[in-house]
C-alpha cells in the first residue's frame, strides 16, 4: 500500500512536471503568437526587422486602394497615420468594413522594399467605433507631429 | 406607458431580490423558519416582475416604439417581426435584461425543483444567487437602463439592428450562452451555502451535480451556436478565431468541465471537497470576467458592445466584489470542508484529478493569453500594444487536449480506490494496438498521404471511441441478455459516455477540417471555373436583388460533381438600407462529411469578382460532438438517483423534515 505521503510526493511531482512542461510550451507560443503592434510612423523609423510579424494599425488613405488591373485577388492600398505612410500588399478576400478612409488593421511583416506583406486584414464590426489600436496610433502620430512642428 | 411598467418591473424586482438576499439568509442563521421559507415565493416574485420587464421590452420592439431609445438604436419598421423580438437582446441593455431574467429563471427553478433540500441550504443558496440579482439590478437600473426614453426628439426611424445579427444564430446563441454563464451562478450559491454551513457531503455534491450538469450542456449549445454562426454569419469560413469573446466564453466551459468530473469524485468518494468548492467558485466567475470584458471594451474583440467606461468602472466593482467576497470566504472556510477518503496509485480519482489539472493549465493559458495584452499595456505604457494571436493558443491547447484524451481512454477503464496495472493493460492493450493501427491506416487509405497530426488525432478519436464501445460491451457481459445488460446501466453512466463519444466526434472534426478542408481565394470572370477535388464551380455572374430592408448582389455559382451538374449556390453581399452596412452571406452546402462553402469577395471590374470557395471535410462533426456532449450532459440529469433519493433522504432523516413539520 501507498503511505499517504508517498501518494503526496506523486502528487506533487506530477504538478511540478505538468508545470515545467506548460512553461516550456508557453515559452515556445509566446514567440509563434505574439505580434507586437506598430504604427506606419514607428516603421518608417525603422524600428521593425524585416520579415518580423507584426501588426499594423491605420487610415486606409483616401484613393489610395488599387483593385482593379492586379494579378489575381492581389489588392494595394496605402496605411497612413498622417505623419507617414506604408503601402499595403494582400492577396485574398477584404472584410465587409474595409474601406478608403477607415481604420484597419493588418497582420504581416514589412518586406525588403518596405512594402508590408498582410496575411490578415481586420476590419472593426462596429462602423462607429475604430479600433484602440488605431486610435492609438494616430494620436501617437498627432503628438509626434505637434513636436515636431515647435522643434523645425 | 408600457416601457414605463417595464422599468417599475425592474425596480420591484431589485426590491424583492434585495429582500431574498437578506431574510432567507439571517433566518438561516438564527433557525427563523418562516424567514427562510420566505425565500420561495420571494424568487417567484422576482422571476415574474423580471419576465414582465422582458416582456415590457419585448413589446416596445414589436410595436416599433422608437421613444425609447434602446428600441430607437437598435430596430427599424423594415426589421422582419422574429428579429425586432431577436433584438431585444441584440445590444448591452437588452441582453444585460435577458440576462437578468435568466439569472431569476435559475433562481426560481432551483427553489421549486429542490424540495428535498434541507430549508437551511435552500435558504442560503436563494439568498447568494439574489445577491448577485440585486448586483446585476443596480448596474442595469444604474447605468443601462433598457427603458430609457427620448421623448422629446422621438426618432421616426429606427436605427435597425446590426446586420450581423440579423440572423438565425443570434436569436438562439446568446440565450443558450446565457443560460450558461448565469447557470453556474446555482453551483456558485451552492458552494457559498457549503462554505458558510460547514456541510460538504456526499448529498451536497448529488443536489449541486444536475444544476452544473445543465449549465455546462447550455454553455456548450450557446459556445457551438457561436462558432457555427462565426461560420456561416462572420463568413469567412473558419469557426474557432480565438477571439477574446471567445476564449472568455471558453474558460467558464473548460473549468464546468473540470468542474463536474471534480464533483463526481466528491460524490463517489467524498475528496476533492475543497477544490470542487474552489472550481465552482472559479466557474462563475470566469462567466462574470466574461461579461466585464465584452461589455466594458478594454479588450479588442469583433464582438465588443459599446464602450463606455462607467459602465466598465461598476462592472469590474461587482466582479471583484463578487470574486473577492467568494475568495475570502473560501480562505476562511475551506479547511472546514476537506476530504478525508484516500486513494491508491492509478485509481479514477488519479486520473481524473489529471483531468483537471490539464483542463486548469488549459484555462490558465487561455486566461494568461487573453489578458496578456492588457498587462503589456499595463507595464509597458499604452503606446505599446501587443496581440497574442492564434498560434500561441494552438501551440498550447492543442497538445494538452491530445494529452487529456489519452488519459480519457484510460480512465473509463478505471476503478475507484485503486486499479491494478495489469487490469488497466488487460483491458486497453487491444484497444490502444487497434487505435493507433487504425488511426495510421485510415488516413492513408483515404488520402494517400501521411499526415501525422492528423493520424495522431484519428487515434485518439478511435482510442476515445472505442474505448466507450468497449466499457458498453464489458459492463454488459454478465446479465442474461445484451438488451438486459443495457437496460441495468443507469443514465447518467450513458450520459457520460455519450458525452465522452462526442468528445471524440469533435476531436475528428476539428482536425480533420483543419487538415484537409481546401481553401482557394479566386477571381473569377462569369463562367469561369475552378475545379477543388471531386468539384467544380462555375462561376455564372452576379445580379442584384431585393431583400426586405437590403439590396444584395447575389452570385450564381453551378456546382458540378465528377463532371455533372449538382447544385446550384448563391452567395450574396447585402447592403442594408438603414445603416448602409455591407455584409456577406455565405452560402454553405451542408453535407454529413463534408461542407461546401463559397463566400463573395469584391468586385474586380468586367463582371469579375473575388469569389472564397472551401471544401471542408468533417466540419459538421464539431458541432454534432459538441451537441452529443451536451445530448450527455442532460442524459445523465434524467437519472433516477437525482430524483428517487429524495424520497429516501427525508423518510430517512425525519430531522431535516421541518418543512412537513410546517406545512
Amino acid at each position: 500500500m501507498h503511505s499517504a505521503r508517498k501518494q503526496k510526493l506523486y502528487i506533487v511531482l506530477s504538478i511540478v512536471l505538468g508545470a515545467a512542461v506548460a512553461v516550456g510550451l508557453l515559452v515556445v507560443a509566446f514567440n509563434e503568437g505574439l505580434n507586437v503592434f506598430f504604427t506606419p510612423t514607428e516603421i518608417t523609423e525603422g524600428k521593425v526587422q524585416p520579415n518580423q510579424n507584426i501588426r499594423i494599425g491605420g487610415m486606409v488613405k483616401e484613393g489610395s486602394l488599387v483593385r482593379e488591373g492586379l494579378e489575381g485577388t492581389r489588392i494595394e492600398f496605402v496605411t497612413t497615420d498622417y505623419n507617414a505612410d506604408i503601402p499595403v500588399v494582400y492577396e485574398g478576400v477584404l472584410p465587409d468594413l474595409f474601406r478608403e478612409g477607415q481604420g484597419v488593421v493588418a497582420e504581416g511583416f514589412v518586406d525588403e522594399n518596405g512594402v508590408f506583406q498582410a496575411r490578415q486584414i481586420m476590419a472593426k464590426h462596429d462602423e462607429n467605433y475604430m479600433s484602440a489600436e488605431v486610435k492609438a496610433a494616430l494620436e501617437a502620430a498627432e503628438k509626434r507631429k505637434a513636436a515636431g512642428g515647435i522643434s523645425q | 406607458m408600457i416601457p414605463e411598467l417595464g422599468h417599475f418591473a425592474l425596480i420591484l424586482a431589485l426590491c424583492l431580490a434585495s429582500l431574498q438576499a437578506v431574510f432567507p439568509m439571517v433566518g438561516a442563521h438564527s433557525g427563523n423558519t418562516l424567514w427562510m421559507q420566505l425565500c420561495r415565493p420571494l424568487s417567484a416574485g422576482v422571476w415574474v416582475f423580471m419576465l414582465l420587464a422582458f416582456g415590457c421590452l419585448a413589446y416596445s420592439f414589436l410595436h416599433d416604439d422608437f421613444s425609447v431609445a434602446y428600441v430607437a438604436r437598435n430596430s427599424n419598421t423594415l426589421l422582419p417581426v422574429y428579429y425586432k423580438f431577436a433584438a431585444v437582446w441584440g445590444a448591452h441593455e437588452g441582453s444585460l435584461l435577458l440576462w437578468v431574467l435568466i439569472l431569476a429563471t435559475w433562481g426560481y427553478a432551483v427553489s421549486i425543483l429542490s424540495r428535498d433540500l434541507p430549508l437551511d441550504i435552500l435558504a442560503r443558496v436563494m439568498s447568494v444567487m439574489a445577491l448577485i440579482t440585486v448586483g446585476f439590478l443596480i448596474f442595469m437600473l444604474g447605468t443601462s437602463n433598457p427603458f430609457e426614453r427620448m421623448l422629446l426628439n422621438t426618432p421616426a426611424e429606427g436605427a435597425d439592428l446590426n446586420p450581423l445579427l440579423q440572423d438565425f444564430g443570434l436569436t438562439v446563441h446568446p440565450p443558450m450562452l446565457y443560460m450558461g454563464y448565469v447557470g453556474f451562478s446555482v453551483a456558485f450559491s451552492f458552494a457559498i451555502a457549503a462554505l458558510l454551513t460547514g456541510r460538504l457531503d456526499a448529498a451536497w455534491a448529488r443536489w449541486t451535480r444536475p444544476w452544473t450538469n445543465a449549465a455546462w450542456a447550455f454553455l456548450t449549445v450557446g459556445i457551438a451556436l457561436g462558432s457555427w454562426w462565426a461560420y456561416y454569419e462572420l463568413g469567412w469560413g473558419g469557426w474557432w478565431f480565438w477571439d477574446p469573446v471567445e476564449n472568455v466564453s471558453f474558460m467558464p466551459w473548460l473549468v464546468g468541465t473540470a468542474l463536474i468530473h471534480s464533483l463526481a469524485v466528491t460524490e463517489k468518494r467524498g475528496v476533492f471537497k475543497s477544490w470542487t468548492v474552489l472550481l465552482a467558485i472559479a466557474a462563475f466567475s470566469l462567466s462574470l470576467l466574461g461579461a466585464f470584458i465584452v461589455r466594458s471594451g478594454v479588450i479588442t474583440s469583433v464582438h465588443a458592445f459599446a464602450v463606455d467606461p462607467e459602465r466598465g468602472m461598476v462592472l469590474l466593482t461587482l466582479l471583484l466584489l463578487i470574486i473577492g467576497g467568494s475568495l475570502f470566504l473560501y480562505a476562511l472556510r475551506a479547511p472546514v470542508v476537506k476530504g478525508t477518503a484516500t486513494y491508491g496509485g492509478y485509481s479514477r480519482e488519479l486520473f481524473l484529478l489529471f483531468n483537471n489539472i490539464i483542463l486548469v493549465v488549459s484555462t490558465a493559458t487561455i486566461l494568461l493569453g487573453t489578458l496578456f495584452p492588457l498587462i503589456h499595456e499595463a507595464i509597458y505604457g499604452e503606446a505599446n500594444k501587443v496581440s497574442v494571436g492564434p498560434p500561441y493558443f494552438n501551440t498550447l491547447f492543442v497538445p494538452l487536449m491530445a494529452v487529456m484524451a489519452f488519459f480519457l481512454g484510460v480512465s473509463t477503464f478505471s476503478r475507484w480506490k485503486r486499479t491494478s496495472l495489469q487490469h488497466l493493460w488487460q483491458n486497453l492493450g487491444k484497444l490502444l494496438t487497434a487505435s493507433v493501427v487504425l488511426g495510421i491506416v485510415i488516413p492513408l487509405l483515404v488520402t494517400a498521404h501521411f499526415n501525422p497530426s492528423a493520424m495522431l488525432a484519428m487515434a485518439l478519436a478511435l482510442w476515445i471511441a472505442l474505448g466507450v464501445v468497449a466499457d458498453i460491451w464489458q459492463k454488459t457481459a454478465n446479465k442474461a441478455s445484451r438488451v438486459d445488460g443495457l437496460r441495468s446501466l443507469s443514465l447518467s453512466y450513458y450520459g457520460m459516455q455519450l458525452a465522452h463519444l462526442g468528445v471524440a466526434v469533435l476531436i475528428l472534426g476539428v482536425c480533420l477540417t483543419s487538415h484537409y478542408s481546401i481553401e482557394e481565394d479566386r477571381r473569377l470572370a462569369p463562367n469561369e471555373s475552378l475545379t477543388i477535388g471531386d468539384y467544380e464551380f462555375v462561376f455564372k455572374g452576379v445580379e442584384e436583388r431585393r431583400g426586405p430592408n437590403y439590396i444584395a448582389d447575389s452570385a450564381t455559382i453551378d456546382v458540378l460533381k465528377d463532371g455533372e451538374f449538382y447544385l446550384t449556390m448563391h452567395p450574396e453581399k447585402r447592403r442594408y438600407l438603414a445603416r448602409g452596412d455591407v455584409q456577406t452571406e455565405a452560402d454553405i452546402q451542408v453535407g454529413f462529411f463534408r461542407d461546401l462553402f463559397t463566400a463573395l469577395g469584391d468586385p474586380r471590374g468586367e463582371g469579375a469578382w473575388v469569389v472564397r470557395i472551401h471544401v471542408k471535410p468533417f466540419v459538421f462533426w464539431i458541432w454534432l460532438g459538441a451537441f452529443l456532449m451536451a445530448a450527455g450532459g442532460i442524459t445523465a440529469i434524467l437519472d433516477r438517483r437525482y430524483r428517487t433519493k429524495r424520497v429516501r433522504d427525508e423518510a430517512a432523516v425525519p430531522a431535516v423534515g421541518l418543512k412537513t413539520a410546517l406545512e
